[in-house]
């Protein structure tokens, strides 16, 4: 019975960072497959999510209840102030040169919150009615991984049905398959896309904040996640939401487990997945054949 | 410089491009000579640069001429610092004979991790290249017992070089320890982009479809140009180990990395010149910049990077020599 | 006895799911051939050069390359073989010149593009051979410009050049004189008439005035099956092309 709680246990883990993992990497799919634009600086909003929940918590004393959907909306509008300004400069370049302009795009994220906040790790105060576990003969459930799992299906569920049945939804999906044929529908695709932007990097701050205690912040936060977001991002395939999901999880899941059981070389496991992953399918995992 | 007999022949040839000897490629020569009996305390500073020109060198062949765009190319480096270091401490302070191991420690890291990297195209392939540097970073950090893990490697010393020249704290042993191998790295380099390899890599570069269409197996010519780049950026690793007598973690950081690409980029990719003048502005900029502040620095970098993308794409370089070609 | 033929299409039909886009298609091409394929839109034209070159591999029916089953050879393997063909959209090397685009060729052909020593300029075997090329196909002049700074006539001519460059036993060329002008078409067809006289060409195009002019032989390909196959004089006069083309209307 004790391996069998150990690896629920494990597997709760591995399930809620993987949620997280997606929360932060759902955005960063949809950006690069409707619109093929390398923003690394995507984790840089996931970061900002999170110190913007701790200022609000702290100066402002507002609940994390309150303090989540806030600084999920800042930074949804933030990431639309930038999309509409300086990522149009981003569009107009090539490959490379938008790799090099969204890294100095976090490295001012990463210095502004340096400036702002110090260089000392962060984590937000979980609400009482978050902390604790639940016990049941030998197994615990943390309640706040419980709600991570919980939130990341609803988010996961909810943008599944706005996909699937909205007119918004429709649009972007075809934005995504074929944008020029989109566009000549009548589908105002740098409208949708300057939306979907917005979204995905509300989203990243949403799996920024609820990540702290997984992910606490500091300023190379930016960077630091950078990794293993792209793994998941490329795994679960370019453009797909689902597979973001699929490939967050499974990330999340190899790597607890990988951790746990191979002490020496545990963080290894989640590259040979990858690797193994890519070779077999490089289009990604989940991606539609 | 061409010897063919036929006038025509010796005219016809000046059609493809200019990667002949310059100007440009003479001028960071003799500066470091000239610069030695003037520089004082800022010897170990232009020492910095000339490690960092080899570094930049070498991204330059893969990146600036086969078109890999990796953000992981301290795996390279990485592995030539311990493998320099590691040799120095258990084999041999012999300085030759550890740029050597330094430099074979890149071509195994790249002969091994190419084959699956260079498959890649776009964005799966910036992570991979990203992954490959981070899981080699994690692997010095565990493996304690040879890495020195967290706290690296330290306390060694190169021997004299030749015998005759012992490496003092003044560094002027080192700044021409350095200074000669960047000179026999950049004149490899200068072979490798010269050849017909050279050609067939620029080839891929702008139309690998087509390349595959002429006949050309293209994985396995990347692979073979990521195995002299994985050499060069070893040697680069190695230098910097010997010389500062240090080997820590962050030779295997994405900063590395991204410092280097930046530096290249800066300089202008695909010239080879672009190197000197990237690394030589970036390493003299940062190295003041960072003392004073190094989050302003980090933030004005960023700036930095986003105009120059903007306004320079193509590197300063170009603004020096507009008619060099890619 | 008669020789074998360069090219051989036996029977070779090609569908995507239910979609029959090539229809039993023989066709053989000889040494000396300069035959055109032509077509109103849709016909199928590409798919069959796809087919020929190896890009895409055959339903049913066989391929032969004098006397050597093809059929399921990948596109490399026949240029290796001798095949080569154009793009009717140029795949050029931008940023290189026009020189090292055909010395390109020239290298790879020669299985010389692996050597990471010895001055490219100093391949005297390879820069000859570009030079005769470049000489050959009138770009001598812009041998030292780079592609993408070149006319799109000229572009077109380069693209013909490169192939010519991997000693080709067969070329394919596909609608070599669209988005041509007047007088680049002149050009085209004075390079075409130069080509060696043992080289089989097999062109797409829908300019008719230089198909009449070059082809000994014309294939008439409607909805993915041969219609009519003749020389010039015959498919002119024929009344079932001339329903084709004056029903249709197609334009190329």
């Amino acid at each position: 019975m004790k391996l069998l709680s150990t690896i629920t246990s494990l597997f709760v883990d591995g399930i809620s960072y993987g949620m997280v993992l997606f929360l932060i990497s759902v955005g960063l799919t949809v950006t690069l497959g409707v619109m093929r634009v390398a923003n690394l600086a995507h984790c840089g909003f996931a970061m900002i999510g999170g110190y913007a929940a701790y200022a609000l918590m702290g100066s402002l004393g507002l609940a994390f209840v309150v303090a989540l959907p806030v600084a999920t909306v800042l930074v949804a509008v933030l990431g639309f102030i930038l999309e509409r300004t300086l990522y149009r400069w981003v569009y107009a370049t090539s490959q490379l040169g938008q790799i090099l302009m969204t890294i100095g795009l976090t490295f001012v994220m990463v210095a502004s919150v340096n400036l702002a906040f110090g260089s000392a790790t962060h984590a937000l105060t979980i609400p009482s009615w978050l902390q604790g576990t639940w016990q049941e003969s030998s197994f615990t459930l943390s309640r706040y991984r419980a709600f991570i799992i919980l939130l990341g299906l609803c988010i996961g569920i909810c943008l599944w049905a706005l996909l699937k049945f909205t007119v918004f939804g429709a649009k972007l999906r075809a934005s995504v398959d074929n944008p020029r044929m989109a566009r000549s529908v009548g589908v105002n695709v740098p409208n949708i896309f300057a939306v979907t932007f917005a979204a995905g990097c509300g989203l990243a701050a949403l799996g920024g904040v609820v990540g702290t205690p997984l992910l606490p912040l500091e300023p190379y936060y930016a960077l630091r996640l950078l990794v293993p977001v792209l793994m998941v991002v490329a795994v679960g395939g370019l453009g797909s939401p689902i597979g973001s999901l699929g490939a967050g999880l499974l990330l999340g899941v190899v790597d607890t487990f990988g951790r746990y059981y191979i002490p020496a070389g545990g963080a290894f496991v989640i590259y040979f997945t990858v690797v193994i992953a890519l070779l077999l399918r490089p289009q990604g995992l989940f991606a539609r054949a | 410089m061409s010897k063919d007999s036929s006038p025509q022949q010796s005219n016809f040839v000046t059609n493809f491009s200019r990667h002949r000897l310059s100007w440009l490629d003479v001028l960071p020569f003799a500066l470091i000579a000239g610069l030695f009996f003037v520089a004082g305390s800022y010897l170990p500073l232009i020492t910095q640069i000339m490690i960092m020109s080899v570094f930049a060198l070498s991204l330059d062949l893969i990146l600036g001429y086969a078109g890999v765009e990796t953000l992981g190319h301290a795996a390279l480096f990485g592995a030539g610092a311990y493998g320099a270091g590691i040799f120095a401490l258990r084999a041999s302070p012999d300085p030759m004979l550890g740029l050597v191991v330094a430099g074979l420690a890149g071509t195994t890291v790249a002969a091994i991790t190419g084959p699956v990297v260079l498959r890649a195209r776009g964005i799966t392939l910036v992570m991979l290249t990203l992954a490959v540097a981070t899981m080699l970073l994690e692997l010095a950090n565990s493996v304690q017992w040879l890495t020195g893990g967290a706290d690296g490697l330290y306390g060694f010393q190169p021997s004299p070089l030749f015998g005759k020249f012992p490496f003092e704290l003044d560094g002027r042993t080192a700044y021409w320890y350095a200074a000669m191998v960047l000179l026999i790295v950049f004149v490899v380099c200068k072979v490798v982009v010269n050849s017909p390899f050279g050609l067939t890599i620029r080839g891929i570069r702008e139309n690998r479809v087509r390349m595959r269409l002429l006949g050309v197996p293209v994985l396995r010519r990347l692979v073979t140009m990521y195995i002299i780049s994985g050499f060069l950026a070893g040697v680069a690793g190695g230098l910097s180990a010997q010389i500062t007598q240090l080997v820590a973690l962050d030779s295997f950081s994405f900063v590395l990395s991204g410092n280097v690409l930046i530096m290249l980029v800066l300089g202008g990719a695909g010239s080879l010149n672009g190197a000197f003048l990237g690394a030589a502005l970036f390493v003299a900029v940062s190295d003041r910049a960072a003392a004073v502040s190094p989050f302003h620095w980090l933030f004005a970098l960023g700036i930095g990077l986003i105009l120059v993308v903007r306004y320079a794409p193509s590197g300063l370089v170009r603004l020096l020599a507009p008619h060099g070609s890619r | 006895m008669p020789q074998e033929p360069l090219l051989r299409l036996d029977d070779v039909s090609k569908n995507f799911g239910a979609l029959n886009v090539s229809r039993n298609v023989s066709l053989t091409l000889d040494k000396g051939a300069r035959q055109a394929l032509i077509g109103p839109n849709g016909a199928g034209k590409t798919t069959l050069i796809n087919l020929i070159s190896g890009v895409l591999h055959p339903t049913s029916g066989r391929i032969h390359m004098s006397a050597v089953d093809v059929t399921r050879v990948s596109a490399e393997e026949r240029v290796r073989l001798g095949l080569v063909r154009t793009f009717q959209i140029n795949s050029l090397f931008p940023k290189l010149t026009v020189a090292e685009n055909v010395a390109l060729g020239v290298s790879a052909h020669a299985r010389a593009d692996w050597r990471p020593w010895g001055e490219m300029c100093r391949q005297a075997g390879i820069l000859e051979a570009t030079e005769t090329i470049l000489v050959s196909t009138g770009l001598a002049p812009y041998a030292g410009v780079e592609v993408a700074k070149l006319a799109y006539g000229q572009q077109r001519l380069v693209e013909i050049a490169l192939a010519l460059a991997l000693k080709p036993k067969i070329l394919l060329l596909d609608e070599p004189a669209a988005g041509l002008s007047g007088a680049e078409r002149e050009a085209l067809l004075a390079l075409l008439f130069k080509l060696p006289q043992s080289l089989a060409v097999l062109i797409i195009e829908h300019d008719m005035s230089l198909v009449f002019r070059l082809a000994q032989k014309i294939t008439v390909l409607v909805e993915g099956t041969i219609l009519v196959e003749g020389t010039v004089d015959e498919v002119r006069n024929n009344p079932q092309v001339r329903d084709v083309y004056l029903g249709h209307r197609a334009h190329g």
